[in-house]
């Protein structure tokens, strides 16, 4: 086997390092940011340049080493590049090659482009371990154009009738994701710090995001009339949050696609927006790679694998501790 | 349909009460009336047949979307919605309509003699033609349950609104059984109101809980304390010859209570009773249970009616002689009902619900902890100069019901919610020891909070030992203090009884299960109260 699935996570015997483990190790090969797959302890992180900086803003001083995407290295007898994975800036599927056969790890994947990611790039290899978040045919998402159009119609509405927008996005990939559909003729757009502080760098990364404003404990409302808030999910409802009124408020997540779950956030508005695929691009994706052998992770894992084994496949459930798309942590996706 | 489903969306974007009612208001104030009549209709509870099961609607939808019947059945209980999971699933429309909300209802009931084969083409071409949103109300109108976050009384209210009319009058005019078939918004809202319907109802005066004692509601010689008897809500109208019992959820149960069919030999024309229907051993109220096997059913076997007879327990008088009694005080109502009442023999299936005599509220504390032994859930209090309020208002009706019994137990298996709780699991069982088994007894589903939910699923995910369908046989390890309002036996149940209205009143964190309690407790509970 190429790669193996430990109780620390996913692992290479051929070069002697895991991807994504959610238990300290040696050397860890890191497809994104998230805090369930880049978690802190590991003694060498391997992950793409664009993930780097936020990586460090968030884990601290690590010993972490860059690769650009399509970049080819050798690690003990394995070959290692990483391709982009369209989920958040710098996110990645890493595809490990061993004695000539070929394995993918998706890590989180979008495949629909959108202005910030660089595109999802399908790989071809023999064994593919995908994610499946939304591995059900309930999950198709609108265009970005479409939600682009929602979200600023909205804006605009509230803004006519002296309201803030207050919208709950996940402050890492989500928020800025947002952000990039906003339109700033419509008014001021203000940020909570974690979120802002993740603009901080992805800006000095070169990422063309609107003029935002960090709210500040000494910032007035009143001077904002009108004005767009893109805050973390958890802010929302909370203390921080009350300072705007009257406020409509929204989430963006593609659980928003589920009524009950926009019911029971009780928010005004769910926008359905994810960094994930959807039920059909996680079909397409698949199919791209031309694997044979499918094993897929975090979501609706049992259901998805028994479609896909339909489908001609030969899949399987790995059982893994990511979290952080879950349904009950709400939060990201 | 478009402005129907606009108005849905609204609704269902927002939380905000007043937000409701002014979009409600802005529908009245332009829609068709024939839409707003079927509005009403659909938002009060009365949905047109189902013209096609749902078993049909799933095949076909699954068809459509390109997948496996057994996929879209995964999928649903996640959705926790039919309606809306077949919305999802299909494939985005290729056409368009403008055909309105009254023109798709009669549409569909087109189709209710109808080949499968055309009502399918019908039904597919429909999901062909609207939006997900749109094809979501769509479903609902075919699968009945239209639930929305508007209540009657908010739909009321913005009716009164746009209409300019008395809010409790319209309340009443919207009781009864009429159906946008039998009735036009011109009669129903606009003519005169002439009372033309002998069997329409008034709307039920409710109580609220009590939380706190009766100390403050001031002086106890103004007010009327009686027993809060542990039957079903109705109201007994006897108008133009005829009888009618109605449920406090507007049905008709005329035929389902036979028994009652005296009353209007001992009634005069122009009476309406408000009380409560228990089953009666000729002299007490017996157990709920007794009343359970009659409910849900359409015609009663007559062993049944012998074994489980029911009587009108009357309390409030609500027309006399023709003439709505309802703005006259309670204390002059009462009279009026036990006048009435007075002579009648000792078999009629009517009788008054009895005046408790107390004189302070420490004395009618000491009568209310003896509620069980009279088969009553507690004491309701009534103001003596009250009116008869339309639906529920603070103030002048209070229910004051007994400390529910509890019992500590163990969480078994989890089952998913659905519509608002889905995702989450929300249906538990619980057992009790006994030896070294556990044994089920009760199923509840609420009482906890959202957080609490949150935490529990996430539990449930982790530690599911074995599956069977939707339902998950989780690790013995939770402990659940269990409230609830009575308790029987029931040979149908493992453990030999059946709990009337059980709920989580608390996760018990700081309980192991070795401490929960046991079957011998909970049969102890039997002998005691049930």
């Amino acid at each position: 086997m190429v790669l193996e699935f430990k109780p620390q996570g996913i692992y290479c015997p051929a070069g002697d390092f895991f991807i994504d483990p959610w238990q300290p190790v040696d050397r860890a090969l890191i497809t994104h940011g998230h805090a369930d797959h880049a978690r802190p302890g590991h003694t060498r992180y391997l992950a793409t340049h664009a993930a780097g900086p936020v990586m460090r803003h968030r884990l601290g001083e690590i010993t972490l080493d860059g690769m650009a995407y399509g970049e080819t290295r050798q690690i003990g007898e394995a070959k290692v590049s990483f391709h982009p994975a369209g989920h958040v800036p710098g996110s990645a599927q890493i595809r490990v090659e061993v004695g000539g056969e070929v394995w993918v790890v998706s890590g989180d994947y979008k495949t629909a482009p959108d202005r910030l990611c660089a595109a999802f790039e399908p790989i071809k290899c023999h064994s593919f371990i995908t994610e499946c978040t939304f591995g059900l045919p309930v999950f198709t998402w609108p265009s970005e154009d479409q939600i682009a159009q929602e979200i600023n119609t909205w804006w605009a509405a509230n803004s006519a009738q002296g309201r803030f927008s207050l919208l709950g996005a996940y402050s890492l990939g989500k928020a800025q994701r947002v952000l990039s559909l906003l339109d700033p003729s419509i008014g001021p757009i203000l940020t909570h710090g974690a979120v802002e502080n993740t603009n901080a760098v992805l800006r000095g990364q070169g990422l063309p995001l609107p003029e935002t404003i960090h709210v500040t404990p000494d910032l007035h409302p009143k001077d904002h009339p009108g004005a767009m808030i893109v805050a973390p999910p958890g802010a929302l409802g909370s203390t921080w949050a009350r300072r705007f009124r009257p406020a409509a408020t929204g989430f963006a997540s593609g659980w928003m696609r589920l009524r009950g779950v926009r019911r029971r956030r009780a928010a005004d508005r769910g926008f359905v927006i994810s960094d994930h695929a959807d039920w059909p691009a996680l079909n397409e994706a698949i199919k791209a790679t031309s694997a044979e052998n499918i094993y897929v992770t975090h979501g609706y894992t049992d259901i998805f694998a028994r479609w896909l084994n339909t489908q001609g496949y030969n899949a399987q459930v790995v059982p893994t501790e990511f979290t952080g798309d879950t349904l009950e942590e709400g939060a990201g996706a | 349909m478009k402005q129907f489903t606009a108005l849905y969306t609204t609704i269902d974007q927002t939380t905000k009460t007043t937000a409701k009612v002014s979009a409600l208001a802005q529908y009245f104030d332009t829609a068709p009336e024939d839409d707003k009549l079927w509005t009403i209709a659909l938002f009060s509870g009365r949905r047109p047949r189902r013209a096609i099961t749902t078993t049909r609607l799933r095949e076909w939808a699954a068809e459509r979307a390109g997948i496996p019947l057994w996929l879209f059945e995964e999928s649903y209980p996640i959705v926790g919605d039919l309606a809306e999971t077949i919305a999802l699933v299909l494939p985005p429309p290729e056409a368009g309509h403008d055909d309105s909300l009254t023109t798709w209802i009669t549409r569909l009931r087109g189709l209710d003699k109808a080949e499968e084969e055309t009502r399918k083409s019908a039904v597919l071409d429909a999901w062909n033609r609207m939006q997900a949103t749109e094809r979501m109300v769509f479903n609902k109108l075919l699968t009945g349950g239209f639930r929305v976050g508007v209540s009657r009384k908010l739909m009321t209210r913005a009716l009164a609104g746009s209409t300019g009319q008395d809010e409790a009058e319209l309340a009443h005019r919207l009781m009864g059984d009429w159906t946008p078939e039998t009735t036009t918004w011109a009669a129903l809202i606009e003519a005169p109101d002439t009372g033309a319907q002998a069997s329409r109802p008034y709307p039920f005066c409710l109580a609220y809980g009590l939380e706190d004692g009766p100390e403050t509601l001031g002086n106890p010689t103004d007010w009327l304390a009686e027993w809060k008897w542990d039957g079903i809500r109705g109201q007994a109208i006897i108008r133009d010859g005829q009888h009618f019992i109605w449920s406090r959820g507007e049905d008709l149960m005329t035929d389902r209570f036979p028994d009652l069919a005296p009353l209007s030999d001992y009634l005069p024309q122009g009476t309406v009773l408000d009380g409560e229907i228990v089953a009666w051993d000729g002299t007490a109220p017996m157990p709920f249970n007794a009343l359970q096997k009659r409910i849900g059913r359409k015609t009663v076997p007559k062993k049944l009616l012998q074994e489980a007879p029911v009587i009108l327990l009357a309390y409030d008088l609500l027309e006399d002689a023709g003439h709505d009694l309802r703005q006259q005080p309670f204390s002059a109502r009462r009279a009026r009902l036990d006048a009435l009442l007075a002579d009648l023999p000792q078999n009629a299936p009517l009788r008054p619900s009895a005046p408790i005599a107390f004189d302070t509220w420490e004395g009618l504390a000491e009568t209310r902890a003896k509620a069980r032994d009279h088969r009553a859930e507690g004491l309701m209090l009534k103001r003596l100069d009250s009116p008869y309020h339309t639906g529920r208002k603070k103030g002048d009706w209070w229910k004051w019901k007994l400390d529910p019994l509890t019992i500590d137990a163990v969480m078994i298996y989890a089952q998913q919610g659905h519509g608002r709780r889905a995702n989450l699991f929300t249906d538990f069982t619980f057992a009790v020891r006994h030896g070294n088994d556990l044994v089920p007894f009760t199923k509840a589903y609420s009482g906890l909070t959202d957080a609490e939910f949150r935490k529990i699923t996430s539990w449930v995910r982790k530690n599911t030992q074995q599956r069977f369908g939707p339902v998950r046989q989780v690790t013995p390890e939770h402990v659940f203090e269990i409230a609830f309002e009575g308790i029987h036996e029931s040979p149908r149940h493992k453990s030999g009884v059946a709990l009337r209205f059980p709920r989580m009143k608390r996760w018990r964190h700081d309980k192991p299960v070795d401490e929960a309690n046991t079957l011998d407790d909970l049969h102890q509970m039997l002998a005691q109260y049930g």
